[in-house]
C-alpha cells in the first residue's frame, strides 16, 4: 500500500525543510531503512530514512525545492500501485522550486534567486547515482580541512574520493571556495537560508519581547593566562580562554541560579546543572553546539568536548539535541580584537555573555600605573527573570573566579 | 648465533624443555622408533627413553584424550600429529575437553598441553591431506594457535607454548622443515600474542604468517619494492590472541591492509582481522581491504591447479595494487 513520505521535523524551531539531494531516484527500491533524502533545516543538514518498504514511485519536491513541515515530498508504493489518491489527498507544498542545475555541486546554492553570474562548471567525477562515494579516510581528511566532498573529483573506482584526491585538492586549493564575481554598480537580492530566517525570526522576537539591560565588569586577565600556559604546559593540551570562562561561567551560575533560568511566560524554570551554549559563526549565520553540565566538567573535558562539537559545527553535523537545550549562552568576539558588546539573549535562556578581547593596557595595581591584560565581559538578561543586582552579583563572582583561577579545579 | 633447520630448532625447544621440566612428554606416530616422520623427534628416544618419547597407535582421539588426561593430572604432554589434517579425528578432544576444561571445571583443572605438527599444502598431498586449519582452531575460546614462520621463531614460540598452563595448537610446515635460519646462542623464549613487523614500509601493510609469509609475501614485498611501492609486512607469530595492535597501527600509517593467508576466504582468519581493522581503523581506511587466500575448493590434486588454488606472489601483488589503486 502506498504511503505518503513527508518532511519531518528535524527540530523545535524548524518551519520547513529544502530538499538538498535526493539519493533515490523514482523507480528505486527502497528498504525500510534506507537513507533516501538529505534535508536542510533551520540548524543543520540531515538524512532522512524511509519509514517502509517499498518502490520510491514519486518525488513531490525536487532538488532544491522548500517544503512545510507535513508536506508531502515523495511516495513509496508498489511498481503498478494507483497512487493518484495520495498525491490528491496530502498537500503538496504550494511551490516548489525545481533545481535550475542537476549538478550536485550547486544545489546549496539553490535557494539563491538571483546568482549574479553562473558559477563556472566544476569538474565533478560522482556519477549522479544519489550517493557521494569516498573512502572512510577521504571522507575524514575532508571534514579536518574543510573540504566539500561534493566537489573533489574522485579517482577511485566508480568515482571512488581517496586519499590522493584530497591531496590533489589541497595542493589547487579547496575548488568550492572560489570568489564570487561581482558587478560593480548593481545590486543583488539573496533569498534567506533557512538559518538565516531562524536566526531574523528569533532574534526579534527576544529583543522585542524580552526587555534587556546590560551590565559590563573588566577582568584582570594575567592569572588567567599564566593559569592556561600551566595547564597546557603539565597535560600538554591546548585549553583556550574559552573553555576557562565556561568553566568561570558554570561555577557562578551554581551560585546564581537565577542567572541559569528559562522564562515560561508565567514561570521560571531553573535548572540545578549549567548547560552552556556556544555560538560559533558558520557562512551563514551560527549555530550555538552546548556543552553539557558543565559544572561537574573539569576544564580538560570542556575543551575536548567544544573542540569536537565546533568541528561538527562547522561542517553543519551537529545533532539537534547537540544544539538545543542550553541554560546560558556565550558569544566571544575577543578574537576579532572586539573591546566590548552586547549579545542578544537567546530565547528562553534569560542572559547571555558578550566576550571580548584580552587588551594590554595600562592598569593601576596597588597605586601605581603598570601594564596588565584585561578582558571585558557584558551580560545581557531578560529583566522579565533578572534583577540588575543579581546581574552584577553574578558577574563578580564571575570576576573573582576567573581571577583567581584555582577555584576552577575541582578540589572534592 | 647458529644455523640450523627448522626441525632443529623445534628439536631444541623440546629438548631443552624435557631437560627443564620432567613433567614434559612427547608422544605421537611414530615419534620414537622411527625418529619422527619429519624427523623433529631424532634422538630424543635414545635420550629421555620409553617413557617420556611415546609412540602411539594410529589413533588420534585416543591418544589426543590421554593427552588431555594426563594434562589434568599433572603432566606437560606434547602431542604430534604427523600432520593437522589428522587432527580432525580428534577435534571433540580438542575443542571439547582440552579448550572447554579449565572453564566447564570452575577453574579446577588446567589443561597445559602443546598439540604440534605440520599444517597446509606441500605437495601433490590432496584435498584431505593439505589443508590450513588454522581459523577452525581460532574460533574457539580456550585454544591459543601459533604459527612461526622462521627458526628463531619457531624455538622460541615452542618453548612459550610448552610451558602454557593452557592448551595450545602449533601448526608447523612440512616444506619448511628443512629450511635453515639463524637462531640465537642460549636460552631464549617468545612471547605468544606479541607480533612483528619484518619489513618496516609506508604505502601498504600486509599481514601474512606462517609459510606463506616466508614464501610467497616476502617475495612479493621484494617483487613490489623494484616497482617502487614499499610495503609494510607483519608476521602476527600468534593466530590467536592476535596482535591487533600492531597491525592497526601499522594500517593508521599506511592506510591500506591486503591480509595472506593459506586458509579458505570465508569465516577465515583474514575476516577477523579485516573486521577489527574496519572497526577500530575505519577513519583511516583509503581502500576495502584486500585478502588472498586459497580459491574457495578443495585443494586439486593435480599439480597445476593446486598452483592455481593457493596464494602466489601474483595474487599478491595484483591485491596490493588494487589496495593503492594503481594498475
Amino acid at each position: 500500500m502506498a504511503v505518503a513520505v513527508k518532511m519531518p521535523k528535524l527540530s523545535d524551531t524548524m518551519t520547513e525543510g529544502v530538499i538538498l539531494k535526493w539519493l533515490r531516484n523514482e523507480g528505486d527500491k527502497i528498504k525500510q531503512g534506507d537513507i533516501i533524502v538529505e534535508i536542510e533545516s533551520d540548524k543543520a543538514d540531515m538524512e532522512l530514512e524511509a519509514f517502509d518498504s517499498g518502490v520510491l514511485r514519486k518525488i513531490v519536491v525536487p532538488v532544491g525545492g522548500k517544503a512545510p513541515i507535513g508536506s508531502l515530498i515523495a511516495v513509496i508504493g508498489e511498481p503498478n500501485e494507483d497512487i493518484s489518491s495520495i498525491l490528491q489527498a496530502t498537500p503538496a507544498p504550494a511551490k516548489a522550486e525545481p533545481q535550475k542545475s542537476s549538478s550536485p555541486v550547486l544545489a546549496r546554492s539553490a535557494v539563491s534567486v538571483a546568482a549574479p553570474a553562473p558559477a563556472s562548471p566544476q569538474p565533478v567525477a560522482q556519477p549522479i547515482d544519489g550517493r557521494l562515494k569516498a573512502s572512510p579516510l577521504a571522507k575524514r581528511l575532508a571534514t579536518e580541512h574543510r573540504l566539500n566532498l561534493q566537489s573533489i573529483p574522485g579517482s577511485g573506482p566508480l568515482g571512488r574520493v581517496i586519499k590522493r584526491d584530497i591531496e590533489a585538492a589541497l595542493i589547487s586549493k579547496p575548488v568550492s571556495r572560489g570568489p564570487i564575481s561581482v558587478q560593480p554598480g548593481t545590486a543583488e537580492e539573496v533569498a534567506l537560508s533557512p538559518i538565516r530566517k531562524t536566526i531574523a525570526a528569533r532574534m526579534a522576537e527576544s529583543k522585542q519581547t524580552a526587555p534587556h539591560f546590560y551590565v559590563t565588569v573588566e577582568i584582570d586577565m594575567e592569572p588567567a593566562m599564566a593559569f592556561r600556559t600551566q595547564l597546557n604546559n603539565v597535560f600538554e593540551t591546548k585549553i583556550s580562554f574559552t573553555d576557562i570562562i565556561i568553566k568561570g561561567c558554570a561555577s557562578a551560575l551554581m551560585l546564581h541560579p537565577q542567572v541559569n533560568g528559562t522564562f515560561l511566560g508565567d514561570k521560571v524554570r531553573r535548572h540545578h546543572y549549567v548547560h552552556i551554549g556556544v555560538a560559533v559563526a558558520l557562512e551563514d549565520g551560527l549555530v550555538t553546539p552546548i556543552v553539557r553540565n558543565c559544572e561537574q566538567k573539569g576544564i580538560g573535558i570542556i575543551n575536548q568536548e567544544l573542540r569536537d562539537l565546533v568541528d561538527r559545527a562547522r561542517t553543519r553535523k551537529l545533532k539537534p539535541d547537540e544544539y538545543q537545550g542550553a541554560t546560558f549562552t556565550i558569544s566571544n568576539l575577543g578574537m576579532f580584537g572586539v573591546d566590548e558588546f552586547a549579545a542578544i539573549v537567546n530565547p528562553p535562556e534569560g542572559a547571555i555573555l558578550a566576550v571580548g578581547a584580552i587588551a594590554e593596557k595600562p592598569v593601576v595595581k596597588n597605586g601605581q600605573i603598570a601594564v596588565g591584560h584585561t578582558m571585558r565581559v557584558t551580560l545581557s538578561s531578560d529583566h522579565r527573570i533578572i534583577d540588575g543586582v543579581i546581574a552584577a552579583k553574578f558577574l563578580q563572582d564571575l570576576k573573582k573566579m576567573i581571577e583567581n583561577p584555582a577555584s576552577l579545579v575541582s578540589i572534592t | 648465533m647458529a644455523t640450523v633447520s627448522m626441525r632443529e630448532a623445534l628439536r631444541q625447544a623440546i629438548d631443552e624443555e624435557m631437560a627443564r621440566d620432567d613433567r614434559v612428554f612427547l608422544m605421537g606416530e611414530e615419534v620414537a622408533q622411527y625418529q619422527g616422520a619429519y624427523k623433529v623427534s631424532q634422538g630424543l628416544l635414545q635420550k629421555y627413553g620409553e617413557k617420556r618419547i611415546l609412540d602411539t597407535p594410529i589413533a588420534e582421539a585416543g591418544f589426543a584424550g590421554i593427552g588431555v588426561g594426563a594434562a589434568m593430572v599433572g603432566l606437560r604432554p606434547i602431542v604430534e600429529f604427523m600432520t593437522w589434517n589428522f587432527s580432525l579425528v580428534a577435534y571433540d578432544q580438542i575443542v571439547n575437553n582440552a579448550a572447554k576444561m579449565l572453564s566447564m571445571s570452575g577453574g579446577n583443572f588446567h589443561v597445559p598441553i602443546v598439540f604440534r605438527g605440520p599444517g597446509g599444502a606441500a605437495h601433490n598431498l590432496g584435498a584431505t591431506h593439505s589443508q590450513a586449519l588454522e581459523s577452525i582452531y581460532a574460533h574457539f575460546p580456550g585454544l591459543k594457535v601459533v604459527m612461526p614462520s622462521n627458526c628463531e621463531d619457531a624455538k622460541g614460540l615452542l618453548k612459550t607454548s610448552i610451558r602454557d598452563e593452557n592448551p595450545v595448537i602449533f601448526i608447523e610446515s612440512e616444506v619448511m622443515y628443512g629450511e635453515k635460519g639463524d637462531i640465537p646462542d642460549g636460552e631464549y623464549t617468545t612471547p605468544l600474542g606479541v607480533g612483528k613487523i619484518r619489513r618496516e614500509g609506508k604505502d601498504v601493510t600486509i599481514v601474512s604468517w606462517s609459510k606463506i609469509l616466508a614464501h610467497v609475501a616476502t617475495k612479493a614485498v621484494d617483487q613490489l619494492a623494484q616497482e617502487g611501492i614499499d610495503v609494510e609486512l607483519i608476521d602476527p607469530r600468534t593466530i590467536r590472541p592476535m596482535d591487533m595492535d600492531l597491525i592497526v597501527e601499522s594500517v593508521k600509517k599506511t592506510n591500506r591492509l591486503v591480509i595472506v593467508e593459506e586458509g579458505w576466504p570465508f569465516a577465515g582468519v583474514g575476516a577477523q582481522i579485516s573486521h577489527d581493522v574496519m572497526k577500530r581503523a575505519f577513519d583511516y581506511l583509503d581502500a576495502p581491504i584486500e585478502r588472498v587466500t586459497q580459491e574457495d575448493v578443495p585443494l586439486p590434486y593435480a599439480h597445476n591447479l593446486e598452483i592455481a588454488s593457493l596464494p602466489s606472489v601474483e595474487k599478491v601483488v595484483r591485491a596490493v595494487k588494487n589496495v593503492l589503486y594503481v594498475s
